[in-house]
Parts: structure tokens; sequence; C-alpha cells
């Protein structure tokens, strides 16, 4: 399988985009461009696995190096091991549900999935990316369609939340600049800004001391680490529905996954030093989300905050150090961005009917659209952790993680974290009881009807994704793990 | 030897032949505008891609005259900024009434460039100068019926002349405490003591005027803002990237053995230049006004570039001239469109101007974007291996310091884009019809702005003509 037909397909998605005169042809093109970024998704995710079966042990399959820059020792140098390939596996079905909803936008429609798709390919490029310069290229190239996503489509103070979001990411991304360029020069003769390169070398500790806290705060802005967050609640609510969805879904697990790839596997000693830091912020974080969801009245910012409860997960596995967690926060960067995204598309569903977010405004809706509804229990009941439902699996082996260290302070963190499960299933419960239970609040919403085929495809396709991690997680659960494992290792120095 | 006369000083005699040309045009019966500037375009664009080729090393006159392909190179891409300024400018040096005469200055002071890149000897280097700087005050003049415009080559003249004067009592000084001028002859005889230091500050001092390095930039809102876009963008664009590739080269191979000296002088303004110029950038209204202090800002970066001492150094420093000629001159380009048209030139003018003219405004997206660093643009490129360069020298504050300035220079960017493309406005500029040099050279622009970045040998061409 070639890994630059994950970049190719966007770039020609977009050009084909820019090229087109009709808009009624642009969302075609779109949405041909992600069936088939879903079916290389798939195809890669095969050959991978038939790799693997076949006995191929090395740590990155695939992989291509292409001369960019040998002056700095960059080189376009990309391959993937289980952890990358689920990431493009979320990228791939986030994006087409995206492609999928936004289907009846109207203002400069042309220009909308243009950016979508250059997102996309942003993220690509970033989760295949095996040289830091070409990851943190990619990285970057995620950012400015975000905020025009948000500012030009958005609703509501839309352009207080796209400046604060690009300034913050940007933020985030000059630190994880200052640590590579630190990383880069720490290696002495031998610098160079390949990943497997800077793997092998020993980075003296006082400058992983140094370097970790810069890429893992920088990397952590994207994936909300407290105090970090706060970009999340005003751009998600101000993103139209498929802005939201790439931004939940995808563009906060670049974060995530640069906080593992990067920060955790070049840097062990410095992962090590901080650990209980992160454990503290994210289990902070992951509290803090919970309760400041319940006291929000917007259907948006419900998603949002308890998106920083649930990413809170995410770091809280990362810094638990075992090789369960690791593989759990993985699983929950892949089983949250599918439902939050799934989450944001029934509630741009809602809102494109109803024209309110407020959840007392709502009542009743189980009456007449069935099928959203329906939808909004599945999720929310996978997001509260029920068994079945990809949330509880990814939940679960982070806790079953946390729980192999041993020590009270790691106990104490896990039990805290543990506790905020219960707030979910408050606030989840409350707001999904409000809105579809009950008698119909509002005279207006007896017209309204129910979800078209092209939001029902979208959310069948993320429905999918999560009851097959929910219920067979072990597909996952083994592509992943032998990733988690490398990375453990060279942080406990085997 | 004649053959080295003609081919090493080849720039200088296409650019004296053109010039010379224009002359004759003007005293004999003279040209419509249109057809004369369609001439020059032409000879421009001969000009530009000739500088690419044929360039040997060499020196003469007595070493006076330096040229090495790396110098060509730079010259080149003066010689291309100067062509597409004169696209991109084209609808207003269409209604010039003096069209002969302000490309008869602007290729003088283009001529005094080349010369200046190529001097061996503080003495050429100052005449050199002095020929670089006063045909642009003449051109800050060019509209002739505005006052501001007059204001601003006043302003202009007087503190060139100020910069001068230092600069001629530096190098008085250089010749007093080493008993040379020749720029070969000075790093032998550079031994650090106090009269050198001095006289390296005064000199220094005479570059800082030019660069418009924070504490010396004051000339530069003011004379951008009154001056006819054409002259601007000369300014912004040619006059500071010529005045980097010769400071520079002082510094790396003149200066050499009082590096540590320069090096903290650069560190400190280079921090100065970069914060001052981004914090006054954030509260201005006027884009020719905010393209100016977003330049001295460009400046600061090249400086963290300059620090690093090494030739990887000097060679992201040509590379980002390179880039910033594409992304200034796209920028000042839109600029120049709306103001013809609309005479408009405020950043609040520029509201809602996506719905009516989403050709200008994805340009003007584009070379900001890549003037605040933002991949796949070339910006990014160019920034990222400035940093990468001074990194390599200094300490972890200076280049945290360079990238905490990218996000404020984003911060302003992005208001001229979110103006664009997310503000209403109920009557927003109409739809401008840009004439199709001003397309051509946009486009030009927009191409270079995505290529030069992506097409990683064009940073290593400028690297091997370097070493």
């Amino acid at each position: 399988m070639n890994l630059l037909l994950l970049i190719l397909i966007p770039l020609l998605t977009s050009v084909a985009l820019l090229l087109t005169r009709n808009n009624a042809q642009v969302k075609w093109i779109a949405l041909a461009g992600s069936a088939v970024q879903l079916v290389m998704a798939f195809v890669l995710l095969f050959a991978f696995n038939s790799q693997r079966a076949g006995g191929d042990t090395e740590q990155m399959l695939f992989q291509q190096h292409y001369k960019w820059f040998p002056a700095w020792r960059i080189g376009f140098h990309i391959g993937v091991d289980g952890i990358s390939v689920a990431m493009v596996l979320l990228t791939a079905f986030v994006v087409i549900a995206g492609v999928l909803v936004s289907w009846n936008v109207q203002k400069m429609t042309k220009e909308f999935y243009f950016l979508l798709i250059l997102l996309s390919l942003g993220a690509y490029g970033f989760f295949i990316s095996l040289d830091l310069f070409v990851l943190f290229f990619f990285l970057e190239i995620a950012v400015i369609p975000k905020y025009l996503l948000i500012g030009i489509w958005g609703s509501g103070k839309k352009e207080y939340s796209a400046n604060k979001l690009a300034l913050l990411l940007m933020g985030g991304s000059a630190l994880v600049l200052i640590g590579m360029l630190g990383l880069y020069f720490s290696a002495g003769q031998d610098r160079s800004f390949d990943l497997l390169q800077l793997a092998q070398l020993n980075i003296p500790v006082t400058a992983q001391h140094i370097i970790f806290p810069l890429l893992f705060v920088g990397f952590g802005v994207f994936t909300a680490l407290f105090p970090f967050h706060t970009w999340v609640p005003d751009g998600h609510s101000s993103a139209p529905t498929a802005g939201s969805m790439f931004l939940a879904g995808i563009s906060m697990k670049l974060g995530g996954y640069g906080c593992l790839r990067v920060a955790t596997y070049l840097l062990p000693e410095g992962a090590k030093e901080y650990a209980d830091i992160i454990i503290v912020l994210s289990a902070i974080a992951i509290l803090y989300g919970a309760f400041a969801t319940m006291m929000q009245k917007d259907l948006k910012y419900i998603n949002a905050y308890s998106s920083v409860s649930h990413c809170g997960f995410v770091l809280l596995g990362i810094g638990m150090l075992t090789k369960t967690a690791i593989t759990g926060a993985v699983m929950q960067m892949v089983s949250h961005g599918l439902m939050t995204a799934l989450f944001f598309a029934v509630i741009g569903i809602i809102y494109e009917r109803t024209h309110t977010r407020q959840v007392n405004e709502m009542g009743g809706l189980m009456k007449v659209m069935p099928f959203t509804t329906t939808v909004l229990f599945i999720v929310g009941l996978c997001s509260l952790g029920l068994p079945g439902l990809s949330g509880f699996v990814a939940e679960m082996t982070v806790f079953m993680g946390s729980w192999e260290n041993a020590d009270m302070f790691h106990r104490v963190a896990t039990v805290t974290a543990c506790m905020s499960i219960v707030v979910t299933a408050v606030y989840i419960l409350r707001a999904i009881g409000s809105v579809a239970m009950g008698p119909l609040k509002n005279e207006a919403f007896s017209q309204i009807k129910d979800a078209n085929w092209n939001e029902k495809l979208a959310a069948v396709i993320l429905v999918a994704g999560i009851l097959a991690i929910g219920i067979a997680p072990s597909w996952l659960n083994d592509l992943i793990r032998p990733g988690a494992e490398i990375i453990m290792n060279k942080v406990s120095g085997k | 030897m004649l053959n080295d006369f003609l081919i090493l000083m080849k720039s200088e005699w296409v650019i004296t032949l053109i010039i010379f040309l224009l002359l004759f045009i003007k005293i004999g019966k003279g040209m419509k505008n249109e057809s004369l500037l369609s001439l020059i375009q032409v000879l421009l664009l001969l000009n530009a891609v000739a500088g690419f080729f044929f360039n040997k090393e060499g020196s003469l006159f007595d070493g006076m005259f330096y040229t090495s392909s790396l110098i060509a190179f730079q010259k080149a891409i003066l010689s291309l900024g100067v062509y597409l300024i004169s696209l991109v400018c084209a609808d207003w040096l269409k209604k010039s009434q003096h069209l002969p005469e302000f490309f008869i200055l602007m290729l003088s002071a283009l001529l005094g460039m080349f010369l200046m890149i190529s001097s061996g000897n503080l003495l050429i280097f100052y005449l050199a100068l002095e020929l670089a700087t006063i045909p642009v005050a003449a051109m800050a003049n060019f509209d002739l019926n505005k006052k501001i415009s007059s204001e601003a080559a006043m302003k202009m003249i007087l503190s060139s002349a100020f910069s001068s004067g230092i600069l001629l009592f530096g190098i008085s000084l250089v010749y007093g405490a080493t008993g040379t001028i020749s720029f070969t002859a000075i790093p032998q005889l550079l031994d650090g003591s106090p009269l050198q230091i001095l006289a390296f500050v005064f000199l220094f001092t005479a570059f800082a005027f030019k660069l418009s390095i924070v504490p010396f930039h004051f000339w530069t809102a003011d004379v951008y803002e009154g001056s006819p876009i054409a002259t601007t963008s000369f300014l912004s664009v040619i006059s500071k990237g010529s005045v980097a590739f010769i400071f520079i080269s002082t510094l790396y191979k003149v200066f050499q053995p009082m590096h540590d000296v320069w090096y903290n002088m650069l560190v400190i303004l280079a921090i100065a230049t970069m914060l001052i110029g981004n914090l006054f950038a954030l509260r201005q209204q006027n884009i020719k006004r905010f393209l100016a202090f977003s330049s001295i800002a460009q400046v600061g970066f090249i400086l963290v570039g300059i620090s690093s001492n090494t030739d990887a150094g000097l060679t992201s420093v040509v590379y980002f001239v390179l880039i910033y000629v594409f992304s200034n001159l796209a920028a000042f380009g839109v600029a120049s469109a709306i103001s013809e048209k609309t005479s408009k030139e405020n950043i609040d003018d520029y509201k809602g101007l996506y719905k009516t003219n989403p050709f200008l405004c994805w340009i003007m997206a584009l070379a900001l974007f890549s003037l605040a660093g933002i991949p796949p643009t070339a910006g990014f490129f160019g920034k990222l291996f400035l940093i990468t360069a001074g990194a390599a020298k200094a300490s972890y504050m200076f280049i945290t310091f360079a990238a905490l300035n990218m996000i404020i220079s984003l911060y302003y960017y992005l208001r001229v884009v979110r103006a664009m493309f997310m503000d209403k406005n109920d009557n927003p500029i109409e739809k401008i019809k840009t004439s199709k040099s001003v397309s051509l050279g946009l486009i030009i622009c927009a191409t270079g702005i995505v290529l030069v970045g992506l097409l990683s040998w064009v940073y290593e061409y400028i690297q091997s003509l370097g070493s």
C-alpha cells in the first residue's frame, strides 16, 4: 500500500473542487473524494494486518523516504504503525460523515468543502509522517482551515472564537517548534528531524527535562490539556456542524497523537519526570470538564465541555505510562473521535430543524424525529460508558492500565477520574431526556421532519464505527497494542 | 580583460542600457504610456531571466567590484522583484504623467543596489548606497498632487542624509583605525580595539537605518504611507532585500573577527525589532502603514537568521528574501489594485471584499499567510529556516521569543483576513477589474509563494551557490 495516496487523494480532491464551476457538483466531488479516502483507510487496515500476520515485525510499515531539504536533514519520511492506522481510520470516518452532514451548506459551498478536505489532508499527513519537520508542517496546515471554517460559516461570536482558536493553537505549535528545535540540536552531530533516528539517540536527561514540557504542552493545547482548554468550548460551539465534528473528532486527536508519538516516545526520561503532573492536570480536566458540563444549557457547549473531560482520559492514559493505559488512550482517541463527531452531527441535525440548541426549549423530539433521537441515545450512552459501545471499552482500558500502577497516588488519581463517570451519566441523561422525552414543547416542532438520507448515512457510518469497537474491541486492541508496547519499552528502558 | 569587464558586470550593463534607452525615448518623440509600459515590462523580464545565467566569479578594478554566483543570484532576485513591481502596479503606472522618469529613477536605484552588493571597498559601497537612496526619495514624491507624498519624500531624504553622515563618519573611523577601506584587507587588521568597535557601531547604525531596525525605524511608516504604492513596494522589498544582502556579507566577511560584538547587538536589536514592529502593526488602520510595520518585524526575523553566523544563515537569508519578494509584492499588488480604483487604503474598507473580489482576496490571504509563516506557503519554510539557523547558536530564550512573535504577527495578519472574509458590509468595494498585467503579476507571485517552499531544490540551489 502506497501511503502517499493518503495525501494525494485529498490533494486531488481539493484541486478538483477548486476547478469546478458548478456548485451542484461540488458536494458530489467532495463526497466521492471522502469515500475514496474511507476505502483507502480500509485498504490500509487490511494491508497492514496482513503484513503483520505475515510476520513482518518492523516498527513502521510501508515506509517511504524522499529527499526534502537535505541541507537541514529533513526528509519526507512516512510510514505507519498500528496507532497511526487507527488514527487514519478515525479521520476517514469523520471526514465522510462531515461531508455528508454539510450537504445543505448554501454559503460559499465550494470554499467550505475545499477547507474541509484541506483539513483532512493535514490530518492524514500528520498521522503518517515520521519526520518531525513534516509532522509540524501538516500540523500547521490544519490550523488555518479551522480558523476560516469557524469565522465564515460559524454562528454566535464566531470571530472571537476563531481568533482564540487560531492564536491558542499557534501558541501550541510555537511551543512544539521550540521543542522540536531543542530535540534537533540536542542530538549533537547526528542532528536530524527523523523520528526513528531520534528515537535511537540517547538525548541527555537534562535536555529531556527541558524539552518534554515544551512538546507536551504544545501538543496538549490541541487536545485540551488543562488549563489550555479554553478554546474548546468557544471553538466548538461557534463552528458549523462539520467544523465542530472535524475539530473534536480529528483536530483534538492531533494533539494526543503528538503527545504520545513525539513527546513521550522520543523523550522517555522527560515523560517519567512529568508523569505525575500530567496525571494531576488530566484528572482536573476530567472532573472539571464533567462538572462544567452539568451547568451548560446549550447542546454544543454540553458536548464541548464533555470533550474536555473525555480528552482528559487520553492524557491520563499517557501519563500513567503502562502498556494498557497507553493502548487505552489511543482507543479513547478513536472512540471519542467517532462519538463526539456523531454527537455534533446530531446536534446539527436538530438545530437545523428547531433553530435552537437550548436544552430547555426542546422536548419530545422523539415523536417527530425518531431516527435522530435514537442516534442521540446511542451516542449519549456511549459517552457515559455503556458496555457494548466504544466509550466503555476505551475508558475501561484506560482504567485497567491505570490500576496497574499500585501506589497510592496513581490509585487516588484513577478513582477520582472514575468518579467522573457518575457525573457524565447525570448530565447526559438529563440533557437527552429533556430533548427527546416528554410532550412536544413547541407547537412549531410538530411540523419538522426527521433526518435526510445524507444525514442518516453519516450517522449510520459513525454508529457502525462505535459498535465495531464496542462489540468486538479486540481488533482495535490488537492493532494498537504493539505500537504502545514499543513506546513503553522505550520508556522503561528495554 | 574586456570580456571579463563585460561579463562580470553584465547585470549593471543591462540596467544602464535600459536607463539610456528610456532616456532617449523620453527626449525623443515619446511613446504612449501603455506601449511604453509593455516595452519596459518585456525588457525587465529579459533582464530578470538573464540574471540567472552566465554568472561567473571574479573581481574588477583592484577588488573594488566583486561578484560571484551567489551575488549574481541576489541581483537576479532584485531584478525579478522590479519586474514584478512593473506588473502589479501597472494600473497606477499607466496613468502616471512621467512614466519614463519613474523607471529611470527606479532603475538607477537598482543599479546602485547592484553596485552596493558587489562593492569590495567602503568607498564604492558608500557611493552605491547613495545612488540607491536618492532616486528613491524622488520616487516617493511621485504622487504629484498629494501633499503627503512630498512629505514622505522630505522625510526620506532627511533621514537618509542623516544616516549617510553617520556612515561616512563610521567609514572615516574605520580608515583611521585600520588604515584601509578595502573589504579584503580590513579583517586582518581588526583587533577589537575600542576605536574599531566605535567605528563598527557607526557603520552598523547606517545599515540599521536602511533596514529600519528598531530604534532606527521612525522614518519607515510615514514614508511608506505617503509614497505611491509602487515606490512603497520598491522600498520595502527591493531596497530592504539589497541592504540585507550587503549587511550579511559585510558582517560575515569583513567584520567576522568581531562576531562576538555584533552577535550581541544583533540579538538585542532582533528582539526589539520583532517586538516593536509587531506591536505597532497591531493597531494600524492604513494598509500601507500596516505593511510597513509588518516589514519591520520581518527584518527582525532576518536578523535572527543573520545572527547564526553560518553558511546556513546566509542561505536562509537569501532564501527568505526571495520568498519575501513574492509575498510582499502580492500583498502590495492587491493593495495597489484596490487603492488605484477606489483610493481606499484602510483595512476597514476591505470588509466584505470577498463577495465582490474573491480573486484578490485569495491572493491577499495567501500573501499574508506567507508573511505570517503558515504552511503550505513558502513563508513557513523561510521563517522556520531562519529560526533554525539562529537556534544553532542562540539561547532558548531568543528562539522562544522569535516563536512567540510569530503568534503576535499571526493576530494582525488575521485581522485583514477577517475583514475580507468574515466581516459583514452592506456596500463593500465594488468589483475591481484588474488589467492583464496586474493579474499576471499576482499569479506569478502566488505561484512563487506556493512553489518556492514546497520545491526544496530552490533552497539547495541557493546553498550550492553559496558554498
